[in-house]
Order: structure tokens, then C-alpha cells, then sequence
């Protein structure tokens, strides 16, 4: 059979999980991290990194609106989705997906953002014109009143729901994570560590993806970066690297030492068919050498430009390696069989339904939605005439 | 068209007789099954199977099932005496249209195994379904909704044994059913009736004057993957250590 080594089970031929599979912990992951970076300002008062807070929160956001599209675009009975909501089956983990999700969205999320924006939301309904004014009206859910009393008000209300955001935040990636290590029939997934390595290659990569649209943004609107904040989120963002690497480390050690009854057929899935993806990209060029570089950063005094440069490439490489490690997760996963006897090839389709272009197109919507919310929420003050000049 | 009388004369004795071979081929309706009165299981044994693929080209044709996915296969294990964890197994077309010969002079030892649906009493890919569109039905057997699936493939993850796919057209998961349309009506399974050794038989284990009682006592039976605790209801005699 083409595509197939050795012998896999007639079923196991076709991959059912795609590129789009890939994704959905990929953004949910870029939602926690973002989110975890915000946290750093409001609930553990890490000023350094106040620049970034109000644009990790709309990025996101962001995401998190596209995070289930993937999911849609996958299953066979889009339509049928909604029964997750009213007859949720409570002894899977998936079941709970609708439920963590819109807990995140409403509870946490859009709930901070309105509480954080609300003043300026009033503010612009009253100043507007237009359909603009007729946006920012609805979106003031008619509360008017911004006295220094209410603002206060807002400010406690938006530091205890960050503070349950952190553990929701670590809800919804850590239960994606439960999702493929609790499946016990497949060895490659089934592990406790998981929902931890998942919650932190999060962090890292939302942290990361966070820093390079600050970084970004602000050379497209000719503003100074402010390096000591992108110095502090590189700090964060080294040593959640660490321990996300020690834990992944952590489970190979452990699974080469076991080497229990599926090792060999993984081993020789890692040597072959994910050689280039798991070995060169996430861990070589993803892992070791953003970490050798971000460890440099911190113990050379290397000028501003050349840490702004090793930033913007180890945040770049880190994005491309936590994506790595969940095409490793989601399609390693199904290359072998789980008689460990054979494997199957993927090919990315590049039109389907589940193709690449898809997929790609996934990834941009994003952007284009935290755009979007640039425009109506702007994260920055409006730069006075002398700062615009200055430039980086 | 103007419909008369006489043509109505005619039309309704021939749709009458076409009627009867209809229900002809149509076993009796069971309003009297009572789920609660059965524990369906498989037994397959091993020594008896010939691999001729009868049990696979009639579930086939029973069920519908869409060509390259299988209800159930027939695997070939071909164990050398140097290498016992290292089988060679083929399938090929699911062992529809039987094996290849083997090769004189060959050593060790060739055996099939027919697989399916182990109709587990635990089963993961019952736990896993968010909408409860799979489940295990009062009588053991592991069923689908097909108008409640989502078409997610997460039971197709979860099964250990590779007896669940995403029917192409229908876009929703699907496995052997234990023929539930032929068990509750009395009849035994498509792949039991058309095996030539009895190599498969239909088990209800709620039933004592089951023979599966008496062979269960005098065999020693097991069931695939055994670690993998899932109550799994297909059980094999003359399993070799090798099988996965």
C-alpha cells in the first residue's frame, strides 16, 4: 500500500487528524501564553513589561475567536456541534471544550478587556460620530459612568478576574493537552506530563508571539521599543523556556530508559519520519539554539540592537518550534500503528477542506481580528508629535 | 397520467406479490427482544481460521462498508522462531480475497486472525465521544448514532485496535455492529454464517445454554491487548503471545 511501511491495521492507513488539528492547540496556546504575559502586569505587578499588557490581551482575544474554526472546518457534522453545549457526554475530556472555551472567552477574557477599555469605550461613544459612536455605544453595555469611583471599582474587579484568568488559562491549554494524554491506546500521547509540557510551551510561545507584534507594531508606528520591556519578556520567556525544554526532556529520558513495548516503533518513527520536524526543528533550531542565544542575552552585555535582533530570531524560531512539537504531537501521533508494527505517510492536501491553504489561512485571521480590534481599541496612547518623530 | 380502474387492478396484485418477496428476504421483526436479556460477545478461534476472507466479503456486503475500511480483517502472522516479538503481518485488502501462498521451506510458524470490533465493556472510545454518539448498548454491543456523531474521530483515536474509521460519504465514525439489525432478530452475525469452520461464533453470555459457557471452561481464552483494560468482549482461543 502506498505510503505504508511494515504493517498498519486497514483503519489506521488514513490519518483522521489533520493540519487543522495541528492548529487548535497551536492558538489555544498562543491565547494562554498572551493572556499569562498580561497577567504579569496586573496581578504580579511586573511593571517592565506594561507596554505589552493591554495588546496581549487583544492578541489574545484574537486567537481565541479563531481557535475553534479549525475544529469546525475538521469535523464531518459541523452542524451538529452545538450538541457538545446541550448533551455534553460528561466522561469525555473533549465534551468540555465548549464549556472551558466560552468560560475563557466571556468570563475572563472579553470581560478584562471591557473593564480595562471601558473608560476609553465611553469616552469615544461620546466623542465619535457615526456608526463608530453606535459600536462604542453597545459596547458600553450602558454603563456611563466613569468616576474616579467606578474606575476604582473596575481596576479590583479586572485584577481578580486576571487572577482567575491564570488558572483558566492553564484550564484551557493544560485540558487540550488532557485531550491527547489521557488516550491510552496511544502511547505516543498517553502520558501525565502532558497537560504541563502543553501549558508551558504555551507560555513560551504566546509570550514570544506577543513580544515580535509589539516589537512590530512599534517600528510600523515609528514609536522607540521600549527595551527593557522586551528585555524582561525575554527573561520570562528563557527560563518558561527552560522548564518547558526540562520537562520535554523530562519525558524522552523517561520513555528511552522504560523502553517499554511501543519504544522501538517510536524510536524508529523519531530517526525517520519525524527526524526533520521533531530532532532538526523543534528541538536543534527551535529549542537549543534560542535557548543557548536568550541565555547569552542575559549573561552578555550584547549593545540594543543586537538584543533586539537575537530577540525578534529566538521569538521567531520559538514559534516555528512550539508549532513543531504540536505537528509532532498531533500527527506523529498517528503515523505508527498501534500494533507498533508499520507506519503511514501524511500528505497536506493543499486546497481541501483540511489543506494547507486552510490552514494558513487560519493563521492569518488572526491578525486580521486583532487588527481589527487595533483600530477600535487601540492599545497605545495616541503618540504625541515629537515622539512620532524620534523613530527607533 | 390518468390512472383507471383497470389499471389499478392490475398494479395492485404485482405490487402485492413484489411486496412479498420483500418480507421474504426479511427476517421476522423481534418485538419481544429484550436488551437486558443478552450479553453479546465474539468468540474467534484461532486454530479454525483458514483465511479465506468469507467473513469479510460478507460483512461487506451485509453492512455496506466502503472499499480501503473494514468492520473486519483477517491479519496473517507469520512468527520466526528467531524473532517472537517481531511478527510479520499482512493484510492485504483486509484479507478479503484470501493470502498469498507461502513459501516452501519457510520456518516458523503462519496463523490468522480475524479482527473486529471488540464490543468492550469499558471502552475508551465510548468514554471519549463528547456527545454520547457512541455508547454500549444494554445488551454489551457497542453502537453509533449516525444521525449524533459529529464526525470528530476522537474514538477512532481512542481505540486501542484499530476497528473504528470515518465512513467517507457519511462523514460520521463507524465499526462493526455485531450485525444488531440480524442479533435482535435472532439470526447470528453475517461474518459467523459465512465463516466455512465456525472459526467466529456469536456469544451471549447472559444466555447458559450458550455453548460459549462450556468452551470458556475448557479453553484458554484471551482477549486482545489485555493491559489495555477495556472488558474487551471478543475473545480468542489459540492466541498467540505475538498478536497486537
Amino acid at each position: 500500500m502506498s505510503g505504508v511501511e511494515g504493517y498498519m491495521y486497514p483503519n489506521e492507513v488514513t490519518l483522521y487528524w489533520s493540519v487543522l488539528i495541528v492548529l487548535y492547540p497551536y492558538i489555544t496556546g498562543l491565547v494562554a501564553g498572551a493572556f499569562i504575559l498580561a497577567s504579569l502586569v496586573r496581578v504580579f505587578r511586573v511593571q517592565a513589561v506594561a507596554p505589552t499588557y493591554r495588546l496581549a490581551l487583544l492578541t489574545a482575544l484574537s486567537f481565541l475567536l479563531v481557535a475553534p474554526l479549525p475544529l469546525q472546518f475538521h469535523l464531518g457534522h459541523p452542524e451538529r456541534s452545538p450538541e457538545m453545549y446541550f448533551t455534553p457526554h460528561a466522561t469525555s475530556a473533549m465534551a468540555m471544550f465548549g464549556y472551558v472555551y466560552l468560560w475563557y472567552l466571556m468570563a475572563v477574557l472579553v470581560f478584562e478587556i471591557w473593564l480595562d477599555y471601558r473608560r476609553e469605550i465611553v469616552v469615544r461613544s461620546q466623542q465619535t460620530k457615526g456608526l463608530l459612536r453606535l459600536i462604542y455605544k453597545v459596547m458600553t453595555l450602558g454603563s456611563n459612568n466613569i468616576s474616579e469611583r467606578s474606575l476604582h471599582i473596575d481596576e479590583r474587579v479586572g485584577w481578580v478576574v486576571t487572577l482567575i484568568g491564570i488558572p483558566s488559562a492553564f484550564l484551557l491549554h493544560g485540558y487540550v493537552g488532557f485531550i491527547f494524554g489521557s488516550i491510552k491506546a496511544n502511547p505516543w500521547w498517553s502520558s501525565p506530563l502532558m497537560p504541563v509540557v502543553f501549558i508551558f510551551s504555551a507560555m513560551v510561545s504566546g509570550i514570544a508571539g506577543v513580544m515580535l507584534l509589539y516589537m512590530a507594531m512599534t517600528k510600523l508606528r515609528k514609536q522607540t521599543i521600549d527595551i527593557k520591556c522586551v528585555d524582561t519578556i525575554a527573561m520570562y520567556m528563557f527560563y518558561i523556556f527552560i522548564i518547558d525544554f526540562s520537562l520535554e526532556m523530562l519525558d524522552l529520558v523517561h520513555r528511552i530508559y522504560e523502553a517499554d513495548e511501543s519504544f522501538r516503533s517510536l524510536d524508529f518513527m523519531v530517526h525517520s519520519k519525524l527526524f526533520f520536524s521533531q530532532i532538526v526543528l523543534q528541538i536543534c533550531l527551535g529549542t537549543l539554539l534560542p535557548l543557548v542565544l536568550l541565555f547569552l542575552a542575559q549573561v552578555v552585555k550584547f549593545s540594543e540592537i543586537v538584543r533586539k535582533r537575537i530577540y525578534v530570531f529566538c521569538g521567531s524560531m520559538i514559534l516555528i518550534s512550539v508549532f513543531a512539537m504540536r505537528w509532532n504531537v498531533v500527527i506523529g501521533g498517528q503515523l505508527f500503528s498501534k500494533s507498533f508494527l508499520g507506519y503511514t505517510t501524511y500528505k497536506v492536501d493543499l486546497v481541501t477542506k483540511e489543506g494547507l491553504l486552510v490552514a494558513i489561512g487560519f493563521l492569518i485571521l488572526p491578525l486580521l481580528f486583532l487588527w481589527a480590534l487595533l483600530k477600535l481599541l487601540p492599545p497605545w496612547p495616541e503618540p504625541s508629535s515629537h515622539q512620532a518623530a524620534s523613530g527607533d | 397520467m390518468n390512472i383507471s380502474r383497470r389499471h389499478i387492478l392490475v398494479l395492485l396484485p404485482a405490487a402485492a406479490v413484489a411486496w412479498k418477496h420483500v418480507l421474504a428476504g426479511t427476517p421476522e421483526d423481534s418485538p419481544n427482544y429484550k436488551m437486558s436479556d443478552h450479553w453479546w460477545g465474539m468468540l474467534i478461534d484461532i486454530p479454525k481460521c483458514i483465511g479465506c476472507g468469507n467473513c469479510v466479503r460478507a460483512c461487506q456486503t451485509e453492512n455496506d462498508v466502503p472499499d480501503g475500511n473494514f468492520r473486519t480483517w483477517v491479519e496473517r502472522y507469520h512468527v520466526s522462531d528467531y524473532h517472537l516479538e517481531n511478527p510479520e503481518v499482512i493484510s492485504p485488502d483486509g484479507g478479503k480475497e484470501g493470502f498469498p501462498a507461502v513459501k516452501v521451506g519457510d520456518e516458523g510458524k503462519y496463523f490468522f486472525v480475524p479482527k473486529m470490533c471488540n464490543h468492550c465493556s469499558d471502552s475508551p472510545c465510548t468514554q471519549v465521544c463528547p456527545v454520547g454518539a457512541t455508547f454500549v448498548a444494554p445488551d454489551g454491543v457497542v453502537l453509533i448514532d449516525p444521525k449524533y456523531c459529529l464526525g470528530c474521530a476522537y474514538c477512532v483515536q481512542a481505540c486501542p485496535y484499530g476497528c473504528r474509521y470515518i465512513h467517507p460519504t457519511k462523514k460520521v465514525a463507524d465499526k462493526c455492529t455485531l450485525c444488531y439489525h440480524r442479533i435482535t432478530k435472532g439470526l447470528t452475525t453475517a461474518c459467523c454464517e459465512a465463516c466455512p469452520t465456525g472459526a467466529r461464533q456469536l456469544a451471549d453470555l447472559k444466555n447458559p445454554k450458550d455453548p460459549i459457557h462450556e468452551f470458556l471452561k475448557t479453553h484458554a481464552v484471551q482477549v486482545l491487548k489485555p493491559q489495555m483494560a477495556t472488558g474487551a468482549k471478543a475473545f480468542y482461543n489459540g492466541l498467540d503471545g505475538s498478536v497486537r
